[in-house]
């Protein structure tokens, strides 16, 4: 094939999931001349799994994308067709928004903002090889019909389209996700440029006809009447307009399961990718929890004007024949109809400790990796390592300091250490318990926490910068004035407070004080509370919050002051590992390779015992 | 550490045998230089554990006749290459084989510096490592073997499994905030509850026993008080076997408080023998009346003297009333020849009074075993092992105590679940400091405090 130089470009994104249509918009907002390739340019932003966005810390991570300048959060409110809080009884830590969006208006949306960006060119084709120069510079990009795009970096968010095989009982064939040709070439190019590549595994579950359900055997999972939007922008938030179901595995299923389990290609081995263990197929979880007498089915919409349902918490790589056979033994699906059979996915994915928190490749200048190719699972990680690498993509070219979050600032910063310093070695969720300080890095402050930093590398518009400023004052003197304010100890207050359960007082006492009884909120107060002025509803949110959990705030304050020590600790880059007497071989090889830049970092690696960094610390002190 | 250290490791001038040891990675190849084995056979390339006869040769000269033994890294308490000579124990002769290994190379070793190897090198955690170094510095039978016990890693096990309960306790709770769509069983809120409280309970009586650790290690404070010539001086004499305070008849002598260690077995007094307290014009006695009241504060026993042979009188009674909210051993001495009415009726409502003579050695045993059963002290034959005697290991439990104790509030106060976990963080972190697991800037002050490592 001869090749043609078809353009030059600051940055190249090669796949268009979330990951590469967040990385690609931030680098095209920041200047730079972005371009965007898709193996189909009809799978932009595509949901191959279930259209929904947020859940437990994903959806801390769409806040935080939002308040950094990214597309998700918005584009989700633009298309959700249910929201809902979960956790909603557990504690404003662990509080999560989870929307479900209409699959393809998700799609069309988001297309959409990219064809409207300047800077961002998006074209159809297979990346099938990325060249560098001769210090492993990225040079070149090139497509499966010869067209060689010049490009300074490139960033590599190919979701599950490496060498991607899908499996269904004994049956598999070479494709990518919904049915979309695979990228097979561009592994091979890797691979010869000495990039190791992992093989992972996840699945999706069946999507059935809403005509062949029986809605009546199963219980209605209703949105919140009041909704949170994902963006700190979105000033109308829509309206719920569907439901989701609810229905239960019964005997009956785990006995097929079971009968069949030998035509399991994971249980035959058929399967060497590694799935996760946090999303396991139901037959994964039938064998797992024996004692388990049902597990919960979500049934949810795929959209507004499709009848396509995805059936959540029955993904499976059983043949189909069984499949049908389980499916219909569920309450409601008796009869039911399926459109697209469950099936799993093998993909090829690069082990992150081969790059840096920019998500640059150590060895390799201005290639990046973002998204499933990077080891995570989710369309909300992807999207944040997609903004990072392309922010970061960015500053480089311009000649500026690197954007890096830590583990105290951000679920994203926490997610990217993970990746990069610990590694994984099954596609990586996030979870709440994942982060040390959840209490600080919560869904309701991710503006406060992340939009300066998001005006200075330069996504936030002045405008929407200057309303932040507002808000965040409108808090801070929220919170000043409930510190002073004393609510003295008069008969309506008292009846108000009797009213509550809560005891009686009988001198005065600072508001900031009286909040932070457990039986009472800021709500239950007003009446009382002469001298509040009118509060929009989250800056209200905010004081309330600050107030009420202000002793544990301040306790998780001080653990992050530990960990910032640790974090300060430098580790000299020329330090040779090899020399240094009391590490474990282990530790010496895995610390030679991840080249942690702090004592706090290579505490983190796994491998690492706190033996070896004693021995680290007291080698570093005595230099 | 990429020196070779070396060090005399048996006591001086005791035994029979004198080992002087070395670690390090030219261990093997200094002992080589200096030894000649049986037969002229070299010990660069003898198997690891083994032991050779031959001498230690001082340019040409025989030093000593000697057994070698060579432990080759890493199976060796410091995890690196380990020789010990086993030589005749005078002193000059082991100093001397000491010197010609230093002089061959080998450094000597600080104290606690084979220890502080064997931590870094990964072989004993923190809490076993200062588990040496207390084995190292006991003074009484008992601390030895609580630190011996710890050596072998019995205090790290009771601490990991109260770390292990915490982690297992918050890992249900984790996972249904993590999957609240899986329909996870979670667990009620009186089992989080419940488990909290055991916790703590397990907490706490480990904590409690570092009252009795500390007094292990470190002794119980003693005050002799009484007024001047009741037989102090006489009695500490009498615990401690030497003449160390001068005895004399005349009122006022004694006018240092003097600190005597005297082993009771299971148990030290650190002893203060104060000046008589009364009230003088003399400067110098004063000084002395101002320290003995000082030390009093500090007292955990006291020892109140009187004479059974005089009346009760205003000074007694001063002294009494300065003493009597501490544990108090009332020795009513010079009871040989009959005891006054009013020191009878003065000791007739009090507790563990002793009649006694010094001068004659009479009811002085009652006074030992008084003092043990008080600290309950008396039977240490149960395992002792988990025993904090430790000050950072109690800081640290105590910290995790109270966070522990924090979770319980929080939820007494039905404070959501994710405000209790800062707290079960920090106890889980501070149980880590014990052991090393968690690593943190005390902890590197403590083991640069407890090894003197340095430039």
């Amino acid at each position: 094939m001869d090749l043609y130089t078809a353009g030059e470009y600051d940055v190249a994104v090669i796949g268009a999931g979330h990951a590469g249509c967040e990385a690609a918009l931030a680098s095209a907002r920041l200047g730079m001349k972005t371009i965007i390739f898709a193996i189909n340019l009809d799978s932009i932003a595509n949901m191959p799994c279930n259209p929904c966005i947020g859940g437990t810390a994903k959806g801390h991570l769409v806040r935080e994308i939002d308040a950094l300048g990214g597309e998700m959060g918005k584009n989700t409110d633009k298309t959700f067709i249910q929201s809902r809080i979960l956790n909603k009884g557990k504690g404003p830590a662990v509080y999560s928004l989870r929307a479900q969006a209409d699959r393809r208006k998700y799609q069309e949306e988001m297309k959409k903002v990219l064809e409207n960006q300047p800077n961002l060119d998006i074209k159809q084709a297979e990346i099938i090889d990325i060249e560098f120069d001769e210090d492993n510079n990225v040079k070149s990009v090139v497509t499966h019909l010869g067209a060689k795009f010049l490009t300074k970096a490139a960033i590599i968010a190919t979701g599950t389209f490496l060498k991607g095989k899908v499996i269904v009982g004994d049956v598999s064939y070479s494709s990518g996700p919904d049915g979309i040709f695979p990228a097979n070439r561009l592994s091979d190019s890797l691979r010869n440029n000495k990039i190791d590549l992992m093989r992972f595994k996840t699945g999706t579950p069946a999507r059935i006809n809403a005509n062949s359900v029986d809605f009546t055997k199963m219980e209605v999972q209703s949105g919140d009447e009041d909704i949170t939007p994902f963006s700190f922008e979105t000033e109308n938030v829509g309206e719920n307009k569907v439901d989701c179901y609810l229905t239960y595995t019964n005997k009956e299923t785990h006995k097929i399961i079971m009968d069949n389990l030998h035509r399991s290609p994971l249980y035959s081995g058929q399967i060497e990718g590694v799935g996760p263990r946090y999303c396991p197929s139901i037959e994964d979880k039938i064998v797992r929890f024996k004692d388990k007498e049902r597990h919960q089915i979500f049934v949810e919409p795929m959209g507004i004007d499709t009848a396509e349902m995805y059936v959540q918490g029955f993904s499976s790589s059983l043949p189909e024949d069984v499949q049908m056979q389980m499916i219909r033994t569920l309450p409601g699906l008796e009869n039911v109809k399926v459109m697209r059979t469950a099936y799993a996915i093998e993909y090829d994915c690069v082990d992150a400790t081969n790059l840096y928190a920019t998500l640059e490749f150590k060895d390799f200048p201005g290639l990046y990796g973002a998204g499933q190719f990077n080891g995570s699972s989710g369309y909300e990680e992807a999207a944040a390592q997609g903004l990072i690498a392309g922010i970061n993509a960015a500053l480089k070219i311009k000649g500026k300091e690197p954007f890096i979050l830590d583990r105290s600032q951000a679920y994203i910063g926490t997610l990217i250490d993970d990746l990069t310093v610990k590694g994984t070695n099954e596609p990586y969720r996030m979870l709440t318990s994942r982060s040390e300080y959840r209490l600080l890095l919560r869904q309701d402050n991710a503006d406060l926490r992340l939009t300066p930093l998001g005006y200075e590398i330069g996504l936030i518009s002045e405008e929407r910068y200057q309303k932040f400023l507002a808000k965040k004052k409108a808090i801070e003197d929220e919170i000043e004035r409930a510190k002073k304010t004393v609510i003295a100890p008069k008969e309506e207050v008292n009846d108000l407070l009797e009213k509550y359960n809560s005891t009686k007082i009988k001198s005065g006492v600072k508001l900031s004080e009286l909040v932070k009884r457990p039986e009472l909120d800021y709500k239950i107060l007003k009446p009382i509370d002469k001298t509040r002025p009118e509060l929009d509803k989250y800056v209200e949110e905010q004081a309330y919050i600050q107030l009420k959990y202000e002793g544990y705030i301040k306790k998780q304050v001080e653990q992050v002051e530990q960990f910032k020590k640790l974090e300060k600790k430098k580790i000299p880059d020329n330090i040779e590992y090899a020399t240094i007497h009391g590490l474990r071989l282990e530790a010496r090889q895995k610390l030679d390779k991840i080249r942690p830049h702090s004592i706090g970092q290579a505490s983190r690696i796994s491998g690492v015992s706190p033996s070896d960094i004693n021995v680290l610390l007291i080698y570093i002190q005595t230099l | 550490m990429d020196k070779t250290i070396a060090a005399i490791s048996t006591p001086s001038g005791k035994g029979g045998i004198g080992i002087i040891r070395m670690s390090g990675i030219k261990a093997i190849n200094i002992a080589d230089k200096i030894f000649k084995g049986f037969k002229g056979k070299s010990l660069l390339n003898v198997k690891s554990h083994t032991v050779h006869y031959g001498y230690i040769l001082d340019g040409g000269k025989k030093l000593d006749e000697v057994l070698v033994t060579v432990m080759r890294a890493p199976n060796t308490y410091t995890k690196e290459d380990i020789v010990e000579i086993n030589c005749h124990a005078s002193t000059f002769g082991v100093k001397k084989i000491l010197e010609l290994v230093l002089k061959n190379g080998a450094d000597l070793a600080a104290p606690g510096e084979f220890t502080k190897r064997a931590f870094l090198n990964g072989r004993i955690d923190l809490a076993s490592a200062e588990a040496v170094i207390d084995v190292i510095n006991s003074k009484t039978s008992t601390q030895h073997n609580i630190s011996v016990n710890q050596l072998g890693g019995s205090l790290s096990q009771k601490i990991n499994e109260i770390r292990n309960n915490l982690l297992d306790l918050t890992a249900n709770l984790n996972a249904v905030m993590d999957f609240p769509e899986e329909g996870l069983e979670p667990l009620g809120d009186n089992e989080y509850y419940d488990g909290l409280v055991a916790i703590k309970e397990k907490i706490e009586k480990l904590l409690a026993t570092s009252v009795k650790g500390r007094i292990i290690k470190e002794g119980i404070n003693t005050v002799i008080a009484g007024k001047p010539n009741v037989g102090k001086s006489s009695f500490l004499n009498y615990l401690s076997g030497s003449d160390r305070a001068i005895v004399t008849d005349v009122e006022g002598t004694t006018r240092d408080a003097i600190e005597e260690n005297i082993d009771l077995g299971n148990v030290r007094l650190n002893v203060f023998d104060t000046a008589g307290i009364r009230n003088t014009d003399d400067t110098v006695e004063k000084i002395g009346v101002e320290k003995s009241k000082m030390l009093l504060e500090k007292a955990e026993l006291v020892i109140y003297m009187l004479d059974s042979k005089k009346e009760i009188d205003d000074n007694d009674l001063e002294i009494y009333n300065l003493v009597n909210d501490k544990k108090l051993i009332i020795l009513a001495n010079k009871s040989e020849d009959g005891i006054e009415k009013s020191v009878k009726d003065f000791c007739a409502d009090k507790e563990n009074v002793i009649y006694c003579s010094v001068k004659k050695e009479q009811g002085l045993d009652e006074v030992k075993n008084t003092i043990l059963n008080m600290f309950d002290m008396g039977d240490l034959e149960e395992d002792m092992s988990e025993t904090i005697t430790n000050i950072r290991h109690k800081d640290s439990l105590t910290k995790a105590l109270a966070s522990v104790k924090s979770a319980i509030d929080a939820l007494n106060l039905s404070m959501p679940l994710d405000m209790t976990f800062v707290d079960i963080e920090n106890a889980i972190s501070s149980l880590g400091e014990i052991t090393g697991m968690s690593v943190g800037e005390e902890i590197v002050d403590r083991i640069f405090h407890s090894f003197c490592v340095g430039k």
